[in-house]
């Protein structure tokens, strides 16, 4: 009886999140921060978006070629873009998210040397071009040859790991908006990549997200622009269809 | 109705375990001591317990509420269940989110960092299980 009343209490502090109940991380943070994301002057995210801008048409590389000097407005050529990624990439006949298809194009079309990942300048180019699908719905590339990595990614969401034995989906599905000390959990939908974490500093991608997240539960990450955090990544956008993109969001 | 069926889903799961219900034995010979258990359980980096619990602790400004509240879990609980719940709790329930504490049984993917290593010693369970022991009455 004692033991009932105790699982009665727990179910009462951890509302799961029901299905098509889907609430981005924005909805839960305080209104001060929401504030900071509406407003594009408040919003530091929006200095990496500048800085993507300058970049999108400066020439580069043994090209020479700008990446504007191919794709030309980006308003136009790059709307919805970052909605659908991850894609298909027949080159590498794998999947590829948007920050390493931004990565071929600079290697394979400029001729200029690889950008690291987390380097500034990849941060900021694919802020800019993820701006470009700023409040549009997000709507995972149709390629049923993309069908089998967000498999994968579920099943590594739904997953154990680490030295705390937990799933993604413990937290994110079971225990999305129960309070972990001072953090609400989120539903832990990728609306808003790369963002402005203030426990950053600064701005990252969705793979630097999953490395906090990762060590969070003392398990071994699987590395920015790994197979499995595109899978991870692929799930959770088909899981988030439909929401918007906030380009760029701000996060806790 | 929902209430009566949650309940009985409950004690049907616990009740195979139960020759499990607890750890008479404690794991070291060092008596369990309540005040090092107490500053353990406040140590969030180090235990976590106030991540997911709140319990009687008005030094913790954030405190979880993932788990039940620790408040008078002395009274609900003994000192042998308090046991197996920090070394276990998988053990009491499988599909438990508390992390065991003091067991590496099934875990995958540990950080090389933490591999092969439990997240409290066995001293430490022992003090832990004191201090929770003591958690009598109402919340202060
Ligand atoms: C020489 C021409 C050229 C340049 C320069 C170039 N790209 Fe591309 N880009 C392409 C082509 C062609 C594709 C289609 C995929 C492929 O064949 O590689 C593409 C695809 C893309 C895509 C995916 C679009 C989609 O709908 O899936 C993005 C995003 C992109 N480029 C961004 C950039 C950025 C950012 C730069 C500058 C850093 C850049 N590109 C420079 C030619 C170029
Ligand atoms: C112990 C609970 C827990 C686990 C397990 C966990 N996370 Fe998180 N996650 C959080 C919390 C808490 C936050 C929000 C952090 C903050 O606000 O400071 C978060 C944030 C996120 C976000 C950001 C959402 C947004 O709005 O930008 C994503 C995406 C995410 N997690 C994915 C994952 C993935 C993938 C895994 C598994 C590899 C995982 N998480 C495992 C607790 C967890
Ligand atoms: C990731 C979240 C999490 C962490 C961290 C955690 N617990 Fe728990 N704990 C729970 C949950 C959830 C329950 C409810 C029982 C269950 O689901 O197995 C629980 C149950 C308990 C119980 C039984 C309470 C009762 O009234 O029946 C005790 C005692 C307890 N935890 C103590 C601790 C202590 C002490 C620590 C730190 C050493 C700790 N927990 C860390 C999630 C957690």
């Amino acid at each position: 009886m004692i033991r009932c009343v105790t699982v009665l209490a727990i179910g009462l502090g951890t509302p799961a999140a029901a299905a098509g109940d889907r609430q981005s991380g924005y909805e839960i943070m305080g209104p001060e921060l929401r504030a900071m994301q509406d407003d594009e002057a408040a919003n530091p995210g929006m200095l990496w978006v500048t800085e993507g801008a300058a970049l999108w048409v400066a020439p580069e590389g043994a090209a020479n070629r700008s990446c504007a000097s191919c794709h030309g407005d980006a308003a136009q050529s790059m709307a919805g873009v970052a909605a659908r990624y991850p894609a298909w990439n027949e080159a590498g006949q794998g999947p590829i998210d948007l920050t390493g298809r931004i990565g071929l194009c600079r290697t394979r079309h400029q001729g200029a040397a690889a950008l690291a990942r987390d380097s500034r300048a990849l941060v900021a180019l694919a802020a800019f071009v993820t701006r470009q699908s700023d409040g549009l719905p997000i709507a995972p590339d149709p390629d049923p040859r993309l069908a089998a990595t967000r498999e994968k990614g579920k099943a590594l969401f739904e997953t154990r790991m680490g030295q705390l034995n937990l799933a993604c989906a413990d937290c994110h599905d079971d225990a999305a908006g129960g309070q972990l000390a001072a953090a609400t959990i989120p539903q832990g939908h990728p609306t808003g990549y790369p963002q402005y974490r203030l426990q950053w500093e600064g701005m990252g991608g969705l793979h630097r997200r999953f490395e906090n997240c990762m060590s969070g539960v003392r398990a071994e990450p699987f590395g920015a622009g790994s197979p499995e955090y595109i899978a991870l990544e692929a799930f959770l956008m088909s899981r988030a269809a439909g929401l918007p993109v906030e380009a760029p969001a701000v996060r806790p | 109705m929902a209430r009566a069926a949650t309940c009985a889903f409950v004690l049907a799961l616990a009740a195979p375990a139960a020759q499990a219900q607890g750890l008479p034995d404690p794991l070291t010979d060092l008596p369990g001591d309540a005040s090092r258990g107490r500053a353990i359980v406040l140590d969030q980096p180090r235990s976590l317990c106030v991540l997911c619990h709140a319990g009687p602790f008005p030094e913790i400004a954030f405190q979880g509420n993932i788990g039940p509240d620790l408040s008078g879990v002395g009274d609900r609980l003994t000192l042998p269940e308090l046991r197996l719940r920090l070394v276990d709790s998988r053990r009491v329930n499988p599909d438990t989110i508390m992390p065991p504490f003091h067991s590496v049984e099934g875990l995958v993917r540990v950080g090389t960092q933490w591999k092969d290593t439990t997240i409290l010693t066995a001293q430490e369970v022992e003090d832990v299980a004191a201090f929770l022991a003591s958690l009598k009455g109402p919340s202060e």
